[in-house]
């Protein structure tokens, strides 16, 4: 990486290196990294293009992510992705336009990487797009076409896509008792006020280091408004804890800091989520990995990972009212089902969660424990689900 | 009986005697000459009411012009000009390039009815459908009060003398207006040009003197015509074809084809001969004993003059000739229809029954020991049978007409007509051989035009014809429309909703010939629903909507090939740029090396005619030499529609896919509606916050 360049005030903390004067640098050292990555580029082109002087179909071969292409490796607690690859190939009516953009992403990539660059995928989407040669056809008519092209490119020719000099928006954020180095600033995340240290999408040890922390435990919340809560109580600091949240379901960025810090400082991870399916299988994809991404499971999942609610039965360890309840929807309640037939949720404690949210036909967001006062969460509810005993008071 | 009396009175039906004495009446009816009869009853003739006035009057114009042209032997050449004068009263003139008529002719031709040269014959063609252009004179006389202006050369430096005529309908002799030797001049060689001034209405539609004319240059490719509309801009139908139809062999007409008028025609100008004679001179198939047997059974003297015979008998001998053309439905559901029924004996009959005429029916019925204005409810079931028997017992045995006088249009000026008519892409037609129906000898031939400027919303036009005369009135009564009806077009490639017309640009012609034209009833105006007669037309119809069918799909490949190859140019631009852009290869080289593997990858593949995009059918297979086991290789189509394959349950794709820790939108290349809703579930989720 070329060394950090003080941006124009206002630019996200990690856009580090997408200016021009980068680009005017003069030639610029590839490291062994970025060569491989080209290389990969490279090859793949030259094979298309070898298979079509021979008067083939040129094809991609892309594994194949997809249920029927993931299991469960229940000794190391990962989703993993199968052998099932999939053909793409440039004479076919459906997919020449696919093939197309593959190479567009790859050309785009490939570029970047030559620069130095990092951009975002929303930058590329709009780096690639214009329109077809004589038509009014666009390369691509929405970053919703261009975003699945990306992880195509990233299972093709094996790179991740920091590799390919990619990040996503910023997403979630962290307070707690440590201090980082981020890009070569030290960033005390006890000095965060109230939003906290927005986590950027690549959080490798060459962008993020860990310098000192006292924490004891990482705390993960669903929702940022929850996090706020703990964050104005100070939570962190009376529990020693790396308060995180993911604005939902946590982006790579954030799976990929709690595996390092799980990994690196050692520290057990807690997640506390809303109490439905969604809530559930944001959990899980922390836990085992996603079906989408399971090709990076090995480096972002945390196989010990606790849930700490909310869970169905804690209604009424926690005498919820039903006022505080809402009902199932359709959508919820299929979802469920779904849940239910995932090898990762097998386990009988699960399934009985599960089984209850069905029978019950109600789901509880986090704010409800506020029902029973506003510091219930952090006075009772966390300190209480910690000391319990696993599989009553908190699940795995 | 008289026969006016029986159109215009039912009452007058009722049992002979009870009334008048049949002799007194007779005595009277002796005095009604044959345009008096007509004046009475102008419905017999196509003047029933205005619109149909003028249609029948252009009509008759025009057919005898055909008629002659085809006859001397000369390619048709015709001016038709309608003109409204004042409100309701229009001004017919038909001009054609025919022989001409001689001058002494002419006043009798244009001004007394039942005078001409083809009653005493029959031919397979146009002629047949009235009394000819005296009535039309006679009825644009009544009206207007204004005569018949005819111009007529028979040939090169003769003069074309200009006869003003009408007819006196007392004695229904001729009176000619103007100076014996008036002429005109006439750039033309021969020819002849009628005028007639009558009240009438104009109008557009399915009816319309338009449709017949438009029609009728479709079954006449050898024709030229231009046409003045009364509002609009003057048409031109250049001639397509210079083949004139072979001249129809002549035959005489045969008893079961005869029509009243046509009988009362024969009769009248039989000159001094008998009954017996007259009939198996003008009659084919008539011999003795069937002449003897029909005089039998009309009650009539077989060595009478047939000049008297009085119109009452005619009518009954009429009847005799006809019944065995007649047939009533199996005796089962003939006897449950009557049972039901809420009307008289002698309607159902005329409804249930084919080849039927009232006096037909009130003959068979009265055999039978039954009264016709009976009430249908209360016929036993025994009383049905004896209805049958009677009318098998009315039915004279008589051969069948011979097959050797049909002549079909012929396919390929079927579609010389279509074309004329129809600014289509494709054409075809088929002619079927001859077929016949209760010893009837018939033709069906079809022909259809398809796309170009033909309307895509609306159902077909179908145009039916019989002996080449367009039938405009009763669709939906019509054999013809049946048939339609029963051909699957779906299955070659148009819309069609269960028991309607297909929908499309489609112009379905369809002409039936035979020496006796199955109708429905004495109005000509649709053809009876036999099932031979159904069948064939159907056959017909089928034999074109395959090739129809057919060509569609061709052109659908076509397209799509089309669309193809430059689906693949259009992404082989946007690709030689990229892959240039990473090996450094020339980007010109890198497009001729996918421009040149394009033939090998592109194949017409033809999808089913419905419902199929372009698409369905796989691209990218091995190109030609590739192992088998490449082969299998290539691309699943399921896969290709994400860059995720399918889930093992489609309701578990929307979370699979939405499980991205990246929490960007999933969307996959699916379809936007899919996308969308995920996009949806997963905001639903991170929205709550
Ligand atoms: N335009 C014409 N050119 C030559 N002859 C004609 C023309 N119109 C009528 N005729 C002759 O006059 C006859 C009588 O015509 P019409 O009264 O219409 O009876 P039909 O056509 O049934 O014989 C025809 O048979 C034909 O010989
Ligand atoms: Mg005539």
């Amino acid at each position: 990486m070329a060394p950090r360049k003080k941006t124009a005030a206002g630019a996200t903390p990690a856009n580090k290196a997408a200016s021009d004067d980068t680009m005017t640098d003069g030639p610029r050292e590839i490291g062994e990294r970025d060569r491989v990555t080209l290389q990969k580029i490279t090859d793949l082109a030259f094979s298309a293009l070898a298979e079509v002087r021979r008067g083939k179909n040129p094809a991609l071969s892309i594994p194949v992510r997809a249920l029927s292409n993931v299991s469960f490796d229940q000794e190391a607690g990962l989703i993993r992705l199968g052998e099932s690859r999939q053909s793409r190939n440039f004479f076919h009516l459906k997919q020449a336009k696919l093939f197309m953009q593959t190479f567009l992403i790859a050309e785009h990539c490939k570029k970047l990487i030559e620069a130095g660059a990092t951009t975002s995928i929303r930058d590329i989407y709009y780096g690639a797009k214009h329109s077809v040669a004589g038509t009014k056809e666009n390369t691509f008519e929405e970053q919703a076409e261009s975003d699945p092209i990306i992880e195509d490119l990233e299972v093709t020719i094996d790179a991740l896509r920091e590799e390919l000099h990619l990040r996503a928006e910023n997403r979630g954020a962290m307070v707690g008792p440590m201090t980082i180095r981020d890009t070569g600033d030290t960033i005390d995340l006890r000095r965060m006020g109230s939003g906290g240290w927005s986590i950027p999408s690549i959080v490798e040890d060459n962008r993020i280091e860990f310098m000192k922390t006292e924490a004891e435990y990482i705390l993960f919340i669903e929702k940022g408004a929850v996090w706020a809560r703990l964050n104005e109580d100070r939570f962190w600091q009376k529990n020693n804890c790396m308060l995180l949240h993911g604005s939902g379901m946590a982006a790579r960025g954030t799976r990929r800091l709690l595996r390092r810090m799980h990994e690196e400082l050692k520290l057990p991870l807690y997640v506390l989520t809303d109490n439905d399916p969604w809530g559930f299988y944001i959990y899980s994809v922390i836990k085992q990995g996603s079906i989408n991404l399971a090709y990076e499971s090995m480096r972002m999942a945390v196989p010990q990972a606790r849930f700490l609610g909310l869970m169905s039965s804690d209604a009424e360890r926690f005498n919820l009212q039903a006022n505080v309840s809402m009902a199932l929807k359709d959508e919820d309640s299929a979802r469920i089902e779904q849940l239910m037939r995932y090898d990762w949720f097998a386990a009988k404690r699960w399934q009985e969660e599960l089984a209850l949210m069905k029978k019950t036909q109600k789901k509880y967001e986090l704010e409800a424990l506020s029902s029973r006062g506003i510091r219930f969460i952090t006075e009772e509810y966390i300190p209480q689900k910690l000391r319990g005993k696993r599989g009553d008071s908190w699940l795995d | 009986m008289t026969t006016e009396a029986l159109i215009q009175d039912p009452e007058a039906l009722k049992p002979a005697g009870r009334r008048a004495s049949a002799e007194a009446m007779g005595a009277k009816q002796r005095d009604i000459s044959v345009s008096e009869f007509f004046t009475k009853n102008r419905h017999l003739l196509g003047f029933d009411n205005p619109a149909k006035a003028l249609l029948t009057t252009i009509k008759e114009a025009v057919d005898n012009a055909l008629d002659a042209c085809e006859e001397a032997g000369i390619l048709p050449t015709l001016d038709v000009t309608v003109e409204e004068v004042s409100d309701g009263r229009y001004r017919v003139r038909v001009e054609d390039n025919g022989p001409g008529i001689v001058k002494e002719q002419i006043p009798k031709i244009f001004a007394k009815l039942l005078y001409g040269s083809k009653f005493h014959r029959l031919r397979q063609s146009r002629g047949q459908q009235g009394i000819g252009i005296s009535a039309a004179g006679m009825y644009g006389h009544l009206t207007t009060g204004r005569p018949v202006v005819v111009v007529s050369k028979i040939g090169k430096g003769r003069p074309a003398w200009r006869v003003e005529v009408r007819i006196d309908s007392r004695t229904n002799e001729p009176k000619q207006l103007n100076d014996k030797n008036d002429t005109v001049t006439w750039e033309k060689d021969h020819g002849t040009s009628v005028e007639i001034e009558l009240m009438g209405l104009y109008r557009g539609g399915r009816t319309s003197v338009d449709a017949y004319l438009e029609q009728t240059v479709v079954a006449n490719p050898h024709l030229e015509l231009s046409y003045k509309p009364p509002k609009g801009p003057l048409v031109h139908f250049p001639r397509v074809s210079d083949l004139l139809p072979p001249e129809a062999q002549e035959i005489k007409p045969h008893p079961h084809g005869v029509e009243l008028g046509m009988l009362i025609k024969i009769l009248h100008e039989s000159g001094r001969r008998h009954v017996a004679q007259t009939l198996m001179e003008e009659f084919s198939r008539v011999t003795q004993p069937v002449a003897d047997e029909l005089c039998k059974r009309a009650g009539i003297d077989p060595n009478a003059v047939a000049a008297r015979v009085d119109a009452a008998k005619i009518e009954a001998l009429h009847a005799a000739m006809v019944a065995s053309n007649a047939a009533l439905p199996p005796i089962k559901k003939f006897a449950s229809k009557v049972a039901r029924s809420d009307g008289n004996l002698r309607e159902e009959v005329l409804e249930e029954g084919t080849g039927f005429s009232p006096t037909l029916a009130d003959l068979v019925i009265r055999r039978g020991g039954l009264e016709p204005t009976v009430k249908a409810k209360l016929v036993t079931p025994m009383m049905v049978e004896k209805l049958y028997a009677s009318l098998h017992d009315s039915q004279v045995k008589i051969l069948p007409p011979p097959a050797n006088c049909i002549v079909p249009v012929g396919e390929a000026l079927v579609m010389e007509g279509l074309r004329r008519r129809f600014k289509g892409e494709f054409f075809t037609s088929h002619t079927r051989p001859p077929a016949v129906y209760r010893g009837n000898p018939f033709v069906v031939e079809a022909g259809v035009a398809f796309g170009g400027t033909l309307s895509r919303d609306d159902s077909a036009d179908v145009l039916r014809f019989a002996n080449r005369v367009p039938l405009l009135y009763q669709p939906r009564a019509c054999a013809i429309h049946e048939a339609v009806l029963k051909v699957d077009w779906k299955s070659y490639g148009l819309q069609q909703r269960k028991g309607e017309l297909p929908v499309g640009p489609l112009a379905i012609f369809v002409h039936l010939a035979s020496v006796w034209v199955p109708f429905t009833s004495e109005a000509k105006e649709a053809v009876a629903h036999y099932d031979e007669v159904v069948r064939e037309i159907r056959l017909a119809l089928m034999e074109c909507g395959r090739k129809l069918g057919a060509w569609v799909k061709a052109q659908q490949a076509e397209r799509w090939e089309t669309q193809r190859k430059s689906l693949f140019e259009k992404y082989i631009v946007e690709l030689a740029a990229s892959i240039h852009s990473i090996t450094k290869v020339s980007e010109e080289s890198v497009k001729k090396d996918f421009t040149d593997a394009l033939p090998n990858h592109v194949r017409i593949a033809i999808a089913p005619v419905e419902g199929a995009a372009p698409g369905v059918d796989a691209g990218g297979e091995p190109a030609p030499g590739e192992g088998a086991a490449e082969a299998a290789a290539g691309p699943v189509e399921a896969e290709a529609e994400a860059p995720e394959p399918k889930a093992s349950r489609p309701s578990e794709r929307p979370p699979d896919m939405g499980d991205d820790g990246d929490g960007e939108p999933f969307y996959k290349d699916m379809t936007p509606g899919n996308s969308r809703q995920l996009v949806l579930k997963v905001r639903s989720k991170s929205g709550r916050k």
